[in-house]
């Protein structure tokens, strides 16, 4: 009896990596995706995935320079109307089906007008689209969109197999043409990839397998590293960072992110009715009130980038501004310029997360030294968004994950009609602005739209910029050649593992 | 026994028919809008409204819970928001874990709850009793998410014995299931097995205290026959009773410990579904344990009646 449960437990507790594939890569993730259809798709976690199934038309690097993928080249016509894109030859998707000018208008027009589509706003420019010839094909705008050849860099440039993607489950059963195609899926536990081996660039890419496991809790899934059960995580806490780092077998891997945090002010509306939400000179007040560095250093333990605005570090279109720095003294003769009662109460709903509330319990402290009362109200996130949306706020903390492209940080938060301009400002100069640098390709003359923007934004003051969010990753020792972008996608390019 | 069982589960059947109305009620009472959730970062007015019209959330709440109940009666409990799968076979996925996960943990919970209930009822008063008592306290006590963050520290980062997550199907890799389910069992079963032992304690002490026990004892038999084959009988009934209550909770899902070991049942799938308001699991997974409930209550029932002849009369 003793033998057989000796005999069990070895083979319980010796089995400790007998799972796993011999040349595959674990790799842990915050959530489980919803759809695997670049179409449908809505979270972050799903894009993370897609950057081993599903190639884009257009890639980015580390600094965010546009390189060529499924698109050789891509070229603006004299107006800015007419995008014309170069395919790289010999591609097929993972069922056999030919990649080409074909494919690319099938999937453009299936983002435009699938009735599910997410992406109709991101592609919402594109009038038509013309087969030049096999390799070529014209995106015809309505008007014209700097921000298009962006979008073609994220799921809206992803090109799934028109055949199979008509007539398949294309949520459930995604074919492209990615390094990786789906072998299995298994909801809230694994999401299964295996080679393509007619993949284009088949040779750069060193892994039979790649298993994503989603695993939310952030220390059990540093855990899973630690103990061999994963090779690599994404979205470490900057808090476990510290602990990563002490263990000889890992490493952390960091990089500035796109996202960004944002304090936004009800300016329209009943909520509104309030010394923050009437004068913009108590939200300057506010504003100055904030230590950003402290903030970063008390709740990131100094990992996040202190920010005052929505272009991330690495962007070419980050502005360069200073951060400004806490002065409750000019915050206080701001309060008293404006002739409001002290303390002037102020009411933030925020997310219920640790982080979130710790900031706001810090921003708290901050602001009322310089005469504010700031009343945090902590909200479940399905419900702070509906709040939001709803204008039922006079105060928010609010994240953004952040775009390659400057407009899809900015353009729809500010703008009169912006889709998540929840705080309904409205200035007719920041409009004009924004619009115009949508219909200018010149990244200099863009950034100068921007930068005369964000100077109107900085003094109306109906948001208010706190921090970049760093895409933290934690690896194995034994992984190489992984490069963290800023966008915080897993590209497995050139990446191999010694076991 | 069988016309008992026939009326018991026609009972069921406006129990079952409350739940869904209340299930669905509650969550119209929620807060927050499933379809901002579902459409993520787009909010075109357009798209907005196509998703509500698909998954029908502009209809009146009335008539959605028809055309839900409508369903539930084909065997259909709708598709998830978030990922258009069949609640159906998202529950036959989610269902056989849920079960392996309480089974094993009621099992671990019975070992040791069980004997040790006894034996701190035959000892009342010494070491034993007191150590026993210290332990159910200490099991009762201890959230199952720090004992679960402390055994994964333990036995996979520090010792490496054992996965800190990972689930394998049971019938796909038997050992590596095993592997990943002895520590969530383990956690779920120290806390069942405290309440266990405790109400085993106290079913027999009141039994021991009984004039049969007396009268067993001063005809001479021995302790051991005494306490097994005469106490410990008697005191199954509210044992049983207990069992299956907290065999039902296990099936509604272990949340904490599920979401801490990565476990992909019922609890991490309820939990995940409520935050994005997917209305169609939510209501499928509840309509699902209240069946569990009523079958559990149906069989404590029929235990209790093979357990306790006394009982059979007018069953």
């Amino acid at each position: 009896m003793k033998r057989i449960a000796l005999t069990l437990a070895g083979l319980l507790l010796g089995a400790a990596h007998g799972a796993e594939a011999a040349n595959g890569l674990r790799i842990g993730l915050q959530e489980d995706p919803d759809f695997l259809d670049p179409a449908r798709a809505r979270s972050y976690v799903s894009r993370i995935v897609f950057a081993s199934l599903c190639d884009k038309l257009i890639d980015t690097t580390p600094d965010l320079k546009f390189v060529p993928a499924l698109a050789l080249s891509w070229t603006w016509s004299p107006d800015n109307k007419v995008l014309t894109l170069k395919l790289r030859p010999g591609v097929t998707f993972q069922d056999g089906e030919a990649f080409d000018a074909e494919a690319v208008k099938y999937n453009l027009d299936r983002y435009r007008t699938l009735p599910e589509s997410l992406r109709k706003s991101e592609v919402a420019s594109i009038d038509h689209v013309d087969v030049v010839d096999p390799l070529t094909v014209a995106l015809v705008l309505k008007q014209p969109d700097a921000a298009l050849v962006a979008q073609l860099t994220d799921r809206s440039g992803m090109m799934m197999a028109p055949k199979a993607t008509a007539t398949g489950n294309p949520a459930a059963a995604p074919v492209c043409s990615g390094p990786y195609k789906l072998t299995e899926r298994v909801a809230q536990d694994r999401i299964v990839l295996d080679r393509f081996p007619a993949y284009w660039n088949a040779g750069a890419y060193h892994f039979d397998r790649v298993t994503f496991m989603p695993i939310p809790d952030t220390t059990v899934r540093l855990a899973n590293l630690q103990s061999g059960g994963l090779d690599m995580i994404e979205r470490m806490a900057a808090t476990d960072v510290k602990s990563a780092e002490a263990d000889a077998k890992l490493q952390v891997l960091s990089v500035p992110g796109l996202g960004f945090m944002t304090l936004e002010f009800n300016v329209t509306g009943d909520n509104a009715k309030t010394p923050v939400g009437q004068d913009k000179r108590v939200r300057q007040a506010f504003d100055l009130a904030i230590d950003r560095e402290a903030l970063n250093a008390a709740v990131y333990e100094g990992r996040y980038t202190p920010g005052s605005q929505p272009f991330a570090p690495a962007s070419p279109y980050h502005l360069d501004q200073p951060v400004p720095g806490r002065d409750v003294e000019k915050a206080k003769a701001l309060l008293k310029a404006a002739g409001v009662a002290l303390p002037v109460t102020v009411k933030m709903t925020l997310g219920n997360d640790t982080n979130t509330q710790q900031l706001g319990q810090v921003i708290q402290a901050m602001t009322a030294e310089a005469g504010f009362d700031l009343q945090l109200q902590t909200t479940e996130f399905a419900t702070l968004l509906s709040q939001n949306g709803a204008g039922n706020f006079q105060t928010t903390m609010v994240g953004w994950s952040g775009r390659v492209d400057p407009d899809g940080n900015i353009h729809q938060f500010v703008t009169c009609k912006g889709g998540l301009n929840d705080m309904k400002y409205c200035n007719p100069a920041v409009d004009a602005l924004l619009n115009e640098a949508r219909a200018v390709t010149d990244p200099a003359a863009r950034k100068a739209k921007y930068a005369a923007a964000m100077k109107i934004i900085q003094d109306d003051k109906p948001i208010t910029y706190l921090d970049f969010e760093p895409r933290i990753f934690g690896a194995v020792k034994t992984l190489k050649g992984f490069v963290p972008h800023p966008d915080g996608m897993i590209r497995l390019q050139n990446v191999t593992l010694d076991r | 026994m069988l016309s008992f069982i026939g009326r018991r589960l026609l009972l069921a059947i406006p129990t079952l028919v409350l739940v869904s109305v209340f299930t669905f009620s509650l969550q119209k009472l929620l807060p927050g809008d499933p379809v901002l959730t579902l459409a993520g970062e787009e909010r075109s007015p357009e798209v907005l409204a196509m998703l509500r019209h698909k998954y029908h959330l502009d209809d009146p709440a009335p008539v959605q819970y028809l055309h839900w109940i409508g369903g539930v009666l084909h065997g259909d409990l709708g598709v998830s928001l978030k990922t258009d799968q069949p609640v159906v076979q998202m529950i036959g996925q989610k269902l056989p874990i849920t079960i392996e996960l309480a089974l094993l943990a009621m099992a671990i919970a019975l070992l040791l709850g069980i004997p040790a209930g006894v034996l701190a009822a035959t000892r009342k008063g010494t070491a034993v009793d007191l150590g026993a008592n210290v332990l159910a306290l200490s099991g009762i006590s201890v959230p199952p998410f720090w004992l679960g963050v402390l055994m994964i520290l333990l036995f996979a980062v520090k010792l490496h014995w054992l996965p800190a997550s990972g689930f394998a199907p049971l019938l796909e890799d038997p050992v590596q299931n095993l592997r990943t389910m002895l520590m969530p069992s383990l956690v779920i079963g120290a806390a069942l097995s405290a309440s266990l032992m405790r109400h085993t304690r106290g079913a027999m002490l009141a039994v021991l205290r009984a004039d049969y026990i007396r009268t067993a004892r001063a005809k001479g038999l021995l302790a051991p026959s005494v306490v097994l084959k005469h106490a410990f009988r008697n005191a199954l009934v509210p044992i049983v009773t207990l069992t299956t209550l907290l065999f039902g909770e296990l099936i509604g899902g272990a949340v904490l410990t599920e979401q801490v070991f990565t476990i992909p049942g019922f609890g991490k799938m309820i939990v995940d579904a409520v935050f994005t308001r997917d209305y169609a699991v939510v209501q499928g997974v509840v309509l699902c344990v209240a069946c569990a409930f009523v079958l559990l209550n149906l069989l404590a029932d029929v235990l209790y009646v093979v357990i306790n002849p006394r009982l059979r009369v007018g069953a």
